[in-house]
């Protein structure tokens, strides 16, 4: 079965199993290896990428699923986003590896609430686990990304 | 010039996180390569009678152990773990063949048929009939200490496995080169893996090569683990003749690789009826799993930090780490030091309420300070700071006034108190004789250490470090990638000694670069006499001494001290048990960084946290039944409670801009100041994780 979806902008035509994971095709099929694989089972939020504006997991997600969707990766998130600029800002960031899916997640929260407080935050991102626990920094990053006072 | 330490600078490595571009192990591919698996044992203990794979092996490279061609041994402290079992099963994730193919997927239709004589395997550490290691520390007369006491305050304590969870999961990329071998991978220590590779492939150590690739997170768990795992790409790449990655999914990960080790401790003290401590014994046991791996300096760490931050003039304590089987427990961060204290600082609050003193009080009274001895004999120096960091602790989280308040509610608040010894244990680092260089390069430096970034800050901290050693802007200070061909042996990226003793490294480093240049730039001398390096190694503080047979003298070259305080909702419908908040107070000495240290004892505390509540190993026939994310749960941010820190600085003289380490204090304190919370709540909790469960049948106070 051949389907059809774009990636960052990119008609693409995929003709392989459609049960296939998304997050396979992203990184070995388009080599777009910003999202990670964490559990395989939708729980830790590694592999989050945007289909049509959404967070999704990309682990979980079945090809057939993404057909004549549009599928946004960290690559196709623009430098000068928000977010991106006050993670950076903020030294967020420590192993980094959950961190992607991270702000795909809240530029996702930004896109439909762009001044979000504390539990829109939680809310948004209780799916994105991290490690190094850098979950009181992340919610700085957001609140400065949305121009809200911390 | 304005100088980078003590500002939170851009992070070296924070643009290629953010935007995707840092490459991790499994981001990486070679022309050729395969994708390798293990195949293990099904039962934790028996003899292997019979090995006969049970599919089509075509297109498939098979691996077993007579195709080793060095020793059949994991290189470690006891080489006693085989790369590849020979005839006996010690636990159930003992790798018994390995197997690669060009597609991943058709590593699924691996089936191989072993067959076993089983054996009673032993889970019970203290019933174990094998001791990995076993200590005696004496200071003073123990019977003379508890002839002075007024009473005596007895009790045993428990402390579970713990998976370091690390969110990617543990994997390699091994690349046969010119007749040697060349790994990449996800690791903290790439001399430890070099190491494994030359005693398991029987090469010349120049031609093995390590190289790290970005690390997402170790925790210890990154620590000694990937030598097994290079080993076994190692040897699958040597008979294909082909690159092979193996990176294991989360479910082996969590199945086969190291956890904390779990501990029982029993305390029986001495007191006077105003609470000074006459007389301490401690007896300790670890739980090592099936084989040594890191259990005799895990065990060592234990003990030395079992008497707590207290002076006692009389103290034993007996530790011993044992076989069991199950998968080798290793190293996880505070390497023994969180179990250790754990008892003794639930212990300090049962003797507080025996007395009916305050455990604010019965700290303080028996806090170790400056010109204190510890239990091995250890004279303080200025920095050591328990009441500070108590005090400030107290005062921060308004801990009397919430006591008061909170009696009878619902809620509970409780402290801890505790130390931890920054670097290698003993003799550790004389032994390891660390180097680290720096390097002149036409725009500035470079920073040559094996010491490896995964989270931590690392190249950021030694870029600082170097830049205000030389006075120049921190900007022209690049890291060398972690490569054994490029840079020096500084040790392991371990024992929260990268920036204490690493650190150091690099600032006598740069010091002594900085006469060379004499009154040229960087860039002027390099432009007037091309590359110069220059490196240092390691030289112990003066008058610094350890006595490893009777585990007398300088334990460590510095300790941190730290105190939280744990604030608890407690559901009365369901037991369970919420944090609210933390106060976290650390000395650390110096913070070169202050955000990232500052992260550290975040990162350390939530760890902590979900020790105490919420991480349950569960071990059905000795491996864990809950091996995925969905049943093993670590806190996502609605599990982690508002943590307010504060840093102390006391500065340590033999440490970089006076630093010691900060990476694994903040998990020894949360939980036993979590348990000392829901003790103040009305439950008599002396096992973590206290759970749900735990807490219903808790003793009611």
């Amino acid at each position: 079965m051949q389907l059809t979806l774009t990636v960052n902008g990119t008609a693409r035509t995929f003709d392989g199993d459609p049960a296939m994971p998304l997050l396979w095709y992203l990184r070995d099929g388009l080599a777009l290896t910003g999202a990670k694989f964490g559990c395989g089972t939708g729980v830790c939020g590694a592999c989050t990428v945007h289909i049509d504006g959404s967070p999704a997991r990309a682990c979980t997600t079945p090809m057939k699923s993404a057909a004549g969707k549009t599928v946004v990766t960290i690559e196709g998130l623009d430098a000068a986003h928000p977010v991106k600029q006050a993670w950076q800002e903020i030294n967020v960031p420590q192993c980094g590896y959950c961190q992607t899916g991270q702000i795909m997640s809240a530029a996702a929260l930004l896109a439909s609430t762009p001044k979000p407080d504390d539990e829109d935050i939680d809310a948004a991102l209780r799916g994105n686990i991290c490690r190094c626990g850098t979950y009181q920094r992340i919610r700085d990053a957001v609140k400065k990304a949305a121009g809200v006072t911390a | 010039m304005p100088r980078s330490v003590g500002r939170s600078v851009r992070r070296k490595d924070g643009d290629d996180k953010v935007t995707g571009r840092a490459l991790y192990i499994d981001d990486l591919t070679f022309p050729g390569m395969l994708h390798g698996m293990t195949v293990r044992a099904t039962i934790p203990c028996g003899r292997i009678d019979r090995v006969r794979p049970a599919f089509d092996t075509t297109g498939f490279v098979l691996v077993d152990r007579h195709d080793i061609p060095g020793r059949n041994v994991v290189a470690g402290i006891m080489d006693d773990q085989p790369c590849l079992a020979v005839h006996e099963v010690r636990h159930a994730a003992e790798p018994i063949m390995l197997v690669a193919h060009e597609e991943r997927d058709a590593l699924a239709r691996v089936h191989v048929d072993i067959d076993y004589t089983p054996a009673t395997p032993v889970f019970e550490p203290r019933w174990s009939s094998e001791c990995f290691k076993s200590l005696v520390i004496e200071k003073g007369r123990l019977d003379a200490g508890f002839a002075e006491a007024y009473t005596v305050v007895e009790g045993e304590y428990r402390t579970g496995h713990q998976e370091q969870l690390y969110l990617e999961t543990n994997g390699v990329i091994a690349v046969p080169e010119g007749g040697g071998m060349t790994v990449y991978g996800s690791l903290q220590c790439p001399h430890y893996v070099h190491r494994a590779l030359v005693m398991a492939l029987g090469l010349q150590a120049g031609q093995v090569r390590v190289v790290q690739a970005e690390t997402g997170g170790g925790f210890g768990g990154k620590e000694e683990y990937p030598s097994i795992l290079a080993c076994h790409a190692a040897l699958l790449a040597r008979k294909a003749g082909r690159p092979v990655k193996m990176i294991y999914d989360r479910a082996e990960d969590m199945w086969a690789t190291t956890k904390r080790h779990p501990s029982i401790v029993r305390h029986r003290t001495g007191v006077t009826r105003e609470g000074r401590i006459t007389a301490m014994d401690i007896d300790l046991v670890l739980d090592g799993g099936a084989y040594c791996t890191l259990s005799p300096v895990v065990l060592s760490r234990a003990s030395i930090h079992a008497s707590g931050p207290y002076r006692c003039d009389h103290i034993r304590i007996r530790g011993r780490a044992m076989m069991t089987n199950t998968p080798p427990n290793g190293a996880f961060r505070g390497f023994g030091a969180p179990q250790s204290q754990f008892a003794t600082e639930v212990h300090m609050d049962r003797i507080a309420e025996t007395l009916g003193i305050d455990p604010v009080a019965v700290r303080e009274q028996n806090a170790l300070r400056p010109g204190d001895t510890t239990a091995t004999g250890q004279v303080l120096g200025e920095d050591a700071s328990a009441v500070e960091v108590l005090q400030a602790a107290v005062r921060k989280s308004k801990y009397h006034e919430k006591r008061a308040r909170w009696r009878g509610t619902g809620k509970g608040i409780g402290l801890s108190l505790f130390f931890h010894g920054s670097g290698f244990t003993g003799s550790g680092e004389v032994t390891l004789a660390s180097k680290a260089s720096v390097e002149l390069t036409a725009g500035g430096v470079r920073v040559l250490v094996s010491s490896t970034e995964i989270g931590q800050g690392t190249r950021t901290m030694h870029a600082q470090i170097v830049a205000d050693a030389l006075g120049i802007p921190y900007e022209v200070v690049e890291t060398a990638a972690v490569d054994t061909a490029v840079v020096p042996d500084s040790g392991p990226t371990v024992a929260s000694r990268t920036c204490m003793v690493v650190g150091r490294l690099l600032q006598r480093a740069a010091g002594d670069l900085k006469a060379r240049l004499g009154r040229l730039s960087p860039a002027a001398y390099f432009a007037a006499h091309g590359p110069l390096v220059v490196t240092a190694e390691y030289e112990p503080p003066p008058g610094a001494a350890w006595d490893e047979q009777a585990y007398r003298g300088d334990a460590y070259g510095s300790y941190g001290w730290g105190c939280h305080v744990a604030e608890i909702d407690v559901r009365p419908d369901t037991w369970a048990v919420q944090p609210v908040r933390m106060t976290a107070v650390a000395e650390i000495g110096r913070a070169i960084h202050p955000m990232m240290a500052t992260g550290q004892i975040e990162g350390g505390t939530a760890q902590g946290v979900a020790w105490a509540l919420l991480e349950e190993v569960v071990m059905r026939d000795g491996a864990m039944a809950n091996h995925t994310l969905t049943n093993y749960l670590i806190p996502t941010a609605a599990d982690t409670p508002r943590i307010d820190t504060v840093i102390l600085e006391r500065p340590y003289a033999h440490g970089p801009f006076g630093a010691k380490g900060v990476g694994e204090m903040p998990i020894d304190g949360p939980a036993p100041a979590i348990v000392n919370a829901l003790r103040h709540a009305g439950y008599d909790v002396r096992a973590i994780p206290a759970t749900p469960e735990r807490v219903m049948k808790a003793g009611r106070l």
